[in-house]
This record gives C-alpha cells, structure tokens and sequence, in this order.
C-alpha cells in the first residue's frame, strides 16, 4: 500500500511520522520502503543511517537551437508558450532561454527546417539507498532537485518511480508541503494519504486546504494531530463535525523535539513513543487488508 | 521603497508569527504575505477586503470530443504524458497538463481547446497596522513564483498609492521559485531558523540563496532552547559567515496562544524574551535600512 505522509502547513511533523513509520514497521518484519518526495529539501536522510547505493539523474527536455540552420521564420517563437526563446531576427540571433523552458518540444515539432536538436538537461537526481546489507534492493530513496530549477516534480515523478520496487507492503511518501503541484504529484500516486497537522489556527486552515484538495483527488486520508496539546480544540471539533479519522494525537514533548533536533529516530531513543506508531500501523493494516479484499 | 522579507528554508520555523511581530513594531509599511500555497498572516489580522484579483496561473487542455477523430496525435505528441484513452475516449489528465498548447496546435481537427486553469486570488485591503496584500493559490496550481511575481507588483502600486515606504514581506518555505520571486529586490533578508539538524540543513541551503540577492542577510534562532548546542553550531556558523544573529527567541508556549488569540506575540505577551528579542532584532534591521 502507498502511503503519502502530507500537510499543508510546513513544520507539523511530515518527517517525523514517515521515518519513525518506517522504522516501526521494519522492526516488525515487514517490508516497506520510504521514498523522501521533499524534492526542495529533503531531510529523511538526516534520521536514517543508511548507504547511498545509486544516483540517478532526472533529465529533462531541452531544445539547441541552431542559428546556422534556422531560417528565422519565428514559428518556434509562435509555438512556445513560454517566451523561452530569445529571438531577434534583423540581427540572426536566436537562442533559448533555459530559465524559462518548460521542456514541451512545442519548438522542435514547429521547426520544419531541422534547426533544433533534442537536448537534455539535469535538473535534479534520486539516490537509492540500502539501511541493511542483506536487503536484496535498496529501500530508501531520495529525491532532490537542482536549486534554482523551475520545478521538482520531474524528480518527484521519478523518485516514486524508482521507490516502487516489487512486493513491499508499504511504501511512505515523505511529502512536500502545501497544496500545489508537487503535493499533488505525491498524493495522486498514493493509495492513502496521511495528513499532519497541529491544533493552530494556521494548521486547521491549511489542513481544510488540503482536504479540500483530496477531496477533488477522490482520495481517502486520515489526520495525525502533532504536538496535540500546543493549540486550542477547534481541530478536534473540525475532525469530529466532518467525520474525519483522527489516526493519533501526539502531545508536544521535549524528548521529542529533541531527538528530532539531533537527528535521532524517537521511537529508537524513547521506546515509550512506540504506542504512537503502533497505534497509526494498527490503523493503516486495516485499510490496507480492506483493500486487498 | 525598504523591503525585508522573511523566509526559513524549513518548514515551520516561525516566519509568520515573527513577520506579524515586525509589523506591529514598523510604522508606515505594507504588509505582503507572498506564502500564497499556505497564506497565515491574514488569519492574525483579519484585513479588509477592498480588492480581489483573479490570477490566472495558465491553461489547460480540453478536449472537444464531437470534433475528435481519434487519430492520437495529440496523445503522442505531448511530451507530460497527459493524454489518456478512458471509455474509448481521449482525455486530457489536468493534473499533469502543464498548458504548453502544443497538442492544441498539432491537432488536424481543432478539436482541442485551452481554457483557464486555476482561479488563484490575490487580495488587499486594511488591518489595524495598516495595508495588506497577500494571495491565495488555488490547490493543486504550479507554485512557480510567476503569481509572487504579480503580487510584488501590486504591492509595490498598492505601497505608492498609499506612500508607503517599507515592504515587510512573509515568504514562503524551501528554496524554490517561489522563494526566489519573494527574495528579488529586498534589501534585507532575515532567516527564521530552528535548532535542528533539518533546521540548519534548509537555513544554510536559504542563507546561500538570500547572499545571491542580497548581502544583508540575518537570522533569527527560534526555539533556540530546544537545542542549545545546535544552536551554538548555528551561531559559529554565521559567524564565519559574517551573518549577524539577530535574535534568540526561547520556545514559548505564549507563541501559540498569541496566535489563536489572533495577535503577534508583541501584542500578547510584550514582556515575554521572545517579544523583547524580536523588537531589538528589529531595531536593528531598522537601523541599518536607515542608513
């Protein structure tokens, strides 16, 4: 089962929930994989001690453009939805623009004098990693795109690609946040999307935010409360009024944000949070049994 | 005109509650929410609306099956793998079209249109500190600044309709486009951080970007008792950097009440160490637009 782990605010505890996840359901036996899909700044490698086994580059679409060949008939400029093409005939210059290109080949289809070559360009990578030795394949991956790039969600793409290794149970999507497209590219490959939040004012309303999304998507999500009692009840009131599974409700503690600080997976340094992360598995077997039948 | 924005590179670090808190302190400024995925300034202050602005984001394709032949050009052609065959029928998947009109222009049969994609909305009006800007993108739209990019310019006529001379602007976390649109043209860039390994992580990733836009960069350690030896690693690394630490604000429950009671944490708490550390940082952002 694919599990996207979302939010709409930053901050509410993503990647808290989806490595102390993976943590708790590998020392069950079972076997899961994490794909960390925060293509702007992953971080599930900070807690997880693991070995970058591959790299692989995303590639994108990128067009050369010719001068010597183009007969500066402007219908590449016509095509290109995206003033992506510097083009000033009365002095033969034309070239593109790699800030703007979207990568949509509308240019290279226009061209009817063979003027444009099919170029790629990296604009981010995914890194496989093993945590165990004896794991037959790598169960950790990571995206993360170029700096500066328009977009992650090539490498978001990608990442959840290469993440979808045959006959794992489970397989967390540590998701980036907000509600915009690369949100959208993570939780429209999930079978089930978990939502965290905190009982803010800013965490209710970019948690209807999401929702409202998913709603559109037809997916089906449940809501873990993070640092549960730093906040007031109008969350708990939203969840029950709309009938919205409430998974778990962590409280605010300082062992918590502490072994986050470090770096620490929680449920390694306090066995005591354990009953959390039992308590959202219970819950996820469930749904994943029902969707088998 | 002054601008400081405000932005993190993490996720929850405390951008909006600081920016709130800057803004009950400054005089004369308009206040810009540029975080328009996840807009939060608007829920403290509660602005007026004067004036709404559909932004439309771009287009998406549509297509006209009284005119489809069902010749799959389009479908080849298109390089986001956005057209699909459901019930016999080409569609058009508008989660992974991105508008680039391509199979509109390939199509033998003019059977497909562009239309409008996402509504998004850009608002302004008055709060009890002055004028307010902020924007709100429709969910599932491209966050790719072009939208930020809009809002800064209305800002920017809003600001000399009113003679306003300071810009404080809320930006948005990580360190994509959407950052960059926010960071362009300020004058001083604060980074909120927090003491944990993420934390430091994205606010050295943000610090890189705010350098390449500006040499007046500062940070704000939030939480900083969280983790007081993370936050020491945070200081040596700004000062070797010549990054000035402007405030060390403890983890303080009144920071959260502050919010749910809808007011910065200057109005609600003035007294408490965050409140007190936020106004030294800002008098001394203050002084140096100044000069």
């Amino acid at each position: 089962m694919k599990i996207a782990i979302a939010s709409g605010k930053g901050g509410t505890g993503k990647t808290f929930v989806a490595t102390n996840l993976f943590t708790y359901i590998q020392k069950r036996g079972v076997n899961v994989v994490l794909a960390d899909c925060d293509t702007e700044v992953p971080n599930s490698l900070i807690f997880i001690k693991a070995k970058e086994k591959e790299i692989h580059k995303v590639m994108d679409y990128r067009p050369i453009i010719n001068p010597d060949i183009c007969k500066f008939c402007g219908k590449c400029v016509d095509y290109c939805s995206y003033n992506a093409i510097f083009y000033v005939p009365s002095l033969k210059k034309i070239s593109l623009i790699p800030e703007l290109c979207h990568g949509c080949k509308a240019c290279s289809v226009a061209c009817e004098y063979g003027a444009i070559d099919d170029s790629e360009l990296e604009i981010g990578v995914v890194r496989s990693y093993k945590d165990k030795e004896e794991n037959k394949e790598c169960n950790i991956f990571e995206g993360r795109m170029k700096p500066r790039e328009l977009t992650g969600v090539p490498t978001i793409k990608s990442t959840i690609r290469y993440a979808t290794i045959p006959e794992a149970d489970y397989y967390l999507f540590d998701s980036p946040p907000g509600t915009a497209c690369p949100f959208i590219q993570t939780v429209t490959r999930a079978d089930f999307i978990i939502l965290v939040t905190e009982p803010t004012p800013f965490g209710l309303s970019d948690l209807k935010q999401s929702i409202e999304t998913l709603k559109k998507l037809n997916k089906p999500y449940g809501v873990i409360v993070n640092r549960s009692d730093l906040g007031n009840n109008d969350l708990t009131q939203y969840l029950k009024n709309d009938s919205i599974d409430l998974i778990s409700s962590i409280p605010f503690s300082k062992k918590i944000a502490s072994s986050y600080a470090k770096g620490n997976i929680e449920i390694n340094e306090n066995p005591e949070s354990e009953k959390y992360f039992k308590e959202i598995y219970e819950y996820l077997e469930e749904k994943r049994l029902k969707i088998k039948l | 005109m002054k601008r400081i924005a405000i932005i993190s590179g993490k996720g929850g670090s405390g951008k909006s509650s600081i920016t709130a808190s800057f803004l009950t302190l400054a005089k004369n400024t308009l206040a810009i929410d540029c975080d328009v995925d996840a807009s939060n300034l608007y829920l403290i202050f509660n602005p007026s609306v004067d004036k709404k602005h559909v932004y439309i984001s771009g287009k998406t394709a549509k297509i006209n099956n009284n005119k489809c032949t069902s010749c799959g050009l389009c479908q080849n052609t298109c390089n986001f793998e956005a057209i699909n065959i459901i019930d016999g029928k080409y569609v058009v998947d508008d989660i992974s079209c991105e508008g680039c009109y391509l199979c509109s222009r390939v199509c033998p049969f003019g059977a497909i249109d562009m239309i409008d994609s996402g509504e998004n909305y850009i608002y302004s009006g008055k709060y009890r500190f002055g004028n307010m800007i902020y924007g709100r993108l429709s969910p599932g739209e491209d966050n790719s600044g072009k939208m930020i990019s809009e809002l800064r310019e209305k800002a920017d006529q809003l600001a000399k309709e009113n003679n306003i001379e300071c810009e404080i602007i809320d930006g948005p976390p990580g360190i994509g486009c959407a950052v960059i649109s926010t960071i362009t043209g300020v004058d001083d860039i604060v980074v909120v951080s927090e003491p944990s390994l993420s934390g430091i992580s994205d606010m050295k990733r943000a610090i890189n970007v705010a350098l390449k836009f500006t040499n007046n960069v500062y940070v704000i350690i939030n939480k900083y008792d969280l983790d007081e030896s993370n936050s020491e690693d945070i200081i040596k690394y700004c000062n070797s950097n010549n990054i000035k630490v402007i405030a060390k604000l403890k983890f303080d429950k009144n920071m959260v009440d502050a919010m749910i009671n809808k007011s910065s944490i200057i109005e609600y708490s003035p007294n408490c160490q965050c409140s007190t550390e936020i106004k030294k940082a800002y008098n001394i952002i203050k002084s140096t637009l100044d000069k």
